[in-house]
């Protein structure tokens, strides 16, 4: 039982970012579910949610925004489509980052600091900058297609374009949140016990077998943090399909941007917004408890 | 080719072994023969080279020169993995994402046995090690020696030719290690495995084994049972880092068939037995090796031929409980080790440091070494 000190610095340490977001997360989506119930105004912007008629007080709500979300299967496509290009991110991620991580968690002690140091090194020029360089490299013109297209001519198949597709969103999107699946792996096998490998090996297992039974379930609440950290940002990502994807490779987050900026419909952009934000929740929670029971016994004692 | 006529096939024979780090000399030359179904102990202090031993019988290391047989065959090309020998590691080494049950059955798994034969087999050998309903507990919920345990009944439910246990109860508090040591000796019984125990605690290593090699700085001192260990220490060092055990040094005066006379500074001369195993001549340096319970200690002794007799007083006194250490002062400032049994009624003391005492000793009570 803490004592009433211990209970006080406690809640005045959670005061700060309970704050922070209550005031920038839980009311501005509340504002948002709010807002998904009313009519745009004329020029924008949201319409008044009552008016009062000769001194009758009448709210002005509808429904209508959330019909439209099932009237066509634009929507609800794009978001299938979105989550597609966000799983495949992920799991490309996860491919690649593998055997990098468990390579660095190997590595001496001596030459990990500098191995991590370069798997952030990205991190140190500006997000879009790295986006139109791709841009550059994804071009007709570019070096990469050119290449490309010798190989396939040559092959007498049909020149291949990169830019403007689904395929260069998702090399982009695995290009830029790699890292983020690197460093939580990094940090949960560099923690396993090597001793267990040996054991495993006494007892009869072959190397593929130490991996497969020890190491790689052992990783799993990595994996899980790590896919947290790719697929949430993935999913909602605008910046990217914008620049790279043209009309083929647009995602979800594009038509909320376009819903609020372009269109100027608040509340329709309020509903795929939230639609986006229930589905993401859901998702974390799942992945909090697959990433929970393996994580409870991977503690060492 | 050794005659067939001497002891059975050896399950493990370590022949002229050797295991060089850099510079450092782990293993010089080690040959070892373990027999079937013997409870085998590698017993020195730390960096003697038993662990680096055992990682070579084991396959995580590979021999500089020598070679290792099982059951006659060589071992070098074989990994880890393809060696029928397990081992019981330090830390335990469980498996934490699996339960007790998935722990046992790993090394049947890394086989092809039948999943209900597999099941038959790990609640088997959970009833001997006697936790059959710990099944499906996770390792981080079992206390120590549970641990222990399941990790001696996951390394020998696939009944190995070998298992090799690397200091498998220091991290057990001594109440627990003295049951586990009780426990090992019944199931090695029970089973028939041939044990090869890595320990630096000689008492737990004297308790266990059939027979003890003693290691020191890569080399082997003495191998025997522990009687033989114990009483008759092939040189000082085995002496010394078994039991408690005044080392005398001496010069052998004269020589007889079966009892030598030799003269031990400030001293003086007395006889003791020979050594079968040692050819004393007149001149040469030895040390007579006296254990503190084999000298009678009292305030009056009556001796008889076959005993020597000195004067003393009490310097120093441990009092253990059963019994009390008495460190004896002889003339000259010779400082002995006397051992007497509290056996006295309720809390009688018997000497207090400063009085005055004899000790005596049999001539066959020290044992001569090099």
């Amino acid at each position: 039982m803490p004592n009433r000190a211990e209970r006080l610095s406690r809640i005045l340490l959670s005061l700060p970012p309970g704050l922070y977001l209550l005031l920038l997360f839980a009311v501005p989506s509340l504002m948002m579910l709010f807002a998904s119930f009313r009519f745009s105004g004329e020029y924008g912007g949201l319409a008044p949610w009552y008016y009062i008629e000769d001194g009758q007080f009448t709210l002005d709500l509808t429904l209508e925004n959330w019909q439209r979300l099932f009237e066509s299967d634009i929507y609800l496509g794009l978001l299938l489509k979105s989550l597609a290009y966000a799983l495949a991110t992920t799991l490309i991620c996860v491919i690649m980052a593998y055997p990098l991580a468990l390579m660095i968690a190997r590595s001496k002690k001596r030459h990990r600091d500098l191995l991590l140091l370069l798997v952030i090194l990205p991190f140190w020029s500006n997000f879009l900058v790295r986006i139109y360089a791709w841009m550059i490299i994804f071009s007709p013109q570019g070096a990469l297609t050119a290449a490309l297209n010798v190989v396939t001519s040559s092959l007498g198949l049909e020149p291949i374009t990169l830019m403007f597709s689904g395929t260069a969103v998702i090399i982009c999107l695995v290009y830029v949140h790699l890292p983020f699946m690197i460093l939580p792996l990094y940090a949960n096998l560099e923690k396993h016990d090597h001793r267990l490998l040996d054991a495993a090996q006494d007892l009869g297992a072959n190397r593929f077998q130490c991996f497969w039974l020890i190491t790689w379930p052992l990783s799993l609440p990595g994996i899980y943090a790590g896919a947290v950290l790719v697929f949430i940002p993935s999913l909602g990502i605008f910046a990217i399909p914008d620049l790279l994807g043209g009309t083929n490779g647009i995602m979800i987050g594009n038509v909320i941007k376009q819903q609020f900026v372009e269109s100027r419909d608040w509340p329709f952009g309020s509903v795929l917004s939230l639609v986006l934000t229930a589905i993401t929740l859901v998702l974390v929670l799942l992945a909090a408890k697959l990433g929970s029971p393996a994580g409870e016994n991977n503690g060492k004692k | 080719m050794q005659t067939a006529t001497e002891a059975p096939q050896a399950v493990l024979e370590i022949i002229d072994v050797s295991r060089r780090f850099g510079d450092f000399v782990a293993l010089d030359k080690v040959s070892l023969n373990i027999q079937a179904g013997e409870f085998f102990t590698l017993l020195g202090p730390s960096g003697c080279g038993k662990t680096t031993l055992l990682r070579l019988i084991a396959g995580f290391d590979q021999v500089d020169e020598g070679e290792i047989l099982l059951d006659g065959k060589p071992l070098t090309a074989l990994n880890p993995e393809q060696r029928p020998i397990h081992t019981v590691f330090q830390s335990y080494a469980l498996f934490p994402h699996m339960t007790v049950a998935e722990n046992i059955a790993f090394p049947l798994r890394m086989t092809k046995i039948a999943k209900p034969v597999i099941d038959l087999m790990v609640r088997e050998i959970l009833e001997d090690v006697r936790l059959p309903d710990k099944a499906k507990h996770y390792p981080d919920e079992l206390s120590g020696g549970q641990k222990q345990r399941i990790a001696i009944a996951r390394a020998l439910v696939n009944r190995p030719r070998l298992l090799l246990l690397d200091e498998p109860l220091s991290a057990l508090d001594a109440k627990l290690r003295e049951q586990m040591q009780i426990e090992l000796i019944n199931l090695q019984k029970e089973i028939g495995i041939t044990f090869v125990y890595v320990t630096h605690d000689q008492g737990e290593a004297l308790a266990l084994s059939h027979r003890i090699a003693v290691m020191n700085k890569g080399t082997i001192s003495q191998i025997d049972e522990p009687s033989v260990l114990y009483s008759c220490p092939d040189n000082r060092f085995v002496a010394d880092f078994i039991g408690q055990c005044n080392l005398l040094d001496a010069t052998v005066v004269s020589v007889a068939e079966k009892q030598l006379r030799i003269a031990i500074a400030g001293l003086g001369e007395l006889d003791v037995c020979a050594n079968p195993e040692i050819d004393f001549a007149v001149g040469d340096t030895c040390a007579l090796t006296l254990r503190p319970e084999k000298i009678r200690l009292a305030a009056q002794l009556d001796i008889t031929d076959d005993e020597v007799l000195f004067s003393g007083k009490v310097h120093d006194m441990l009092y253990l409980g059963d019994v009390t250490v008495y460190i004896i002062e002889l003339a000259n400032g010779v400082l002995i080790e006397a051992m007497l049994a509290n056996d006295a009624p309720g809390r009688t003391r018997l000497f207090d440091t400063g009085d005055a005492v004899k000790i005596a000793w049999h001539t066959d009570a020290g044992h001569l070494v090099a």
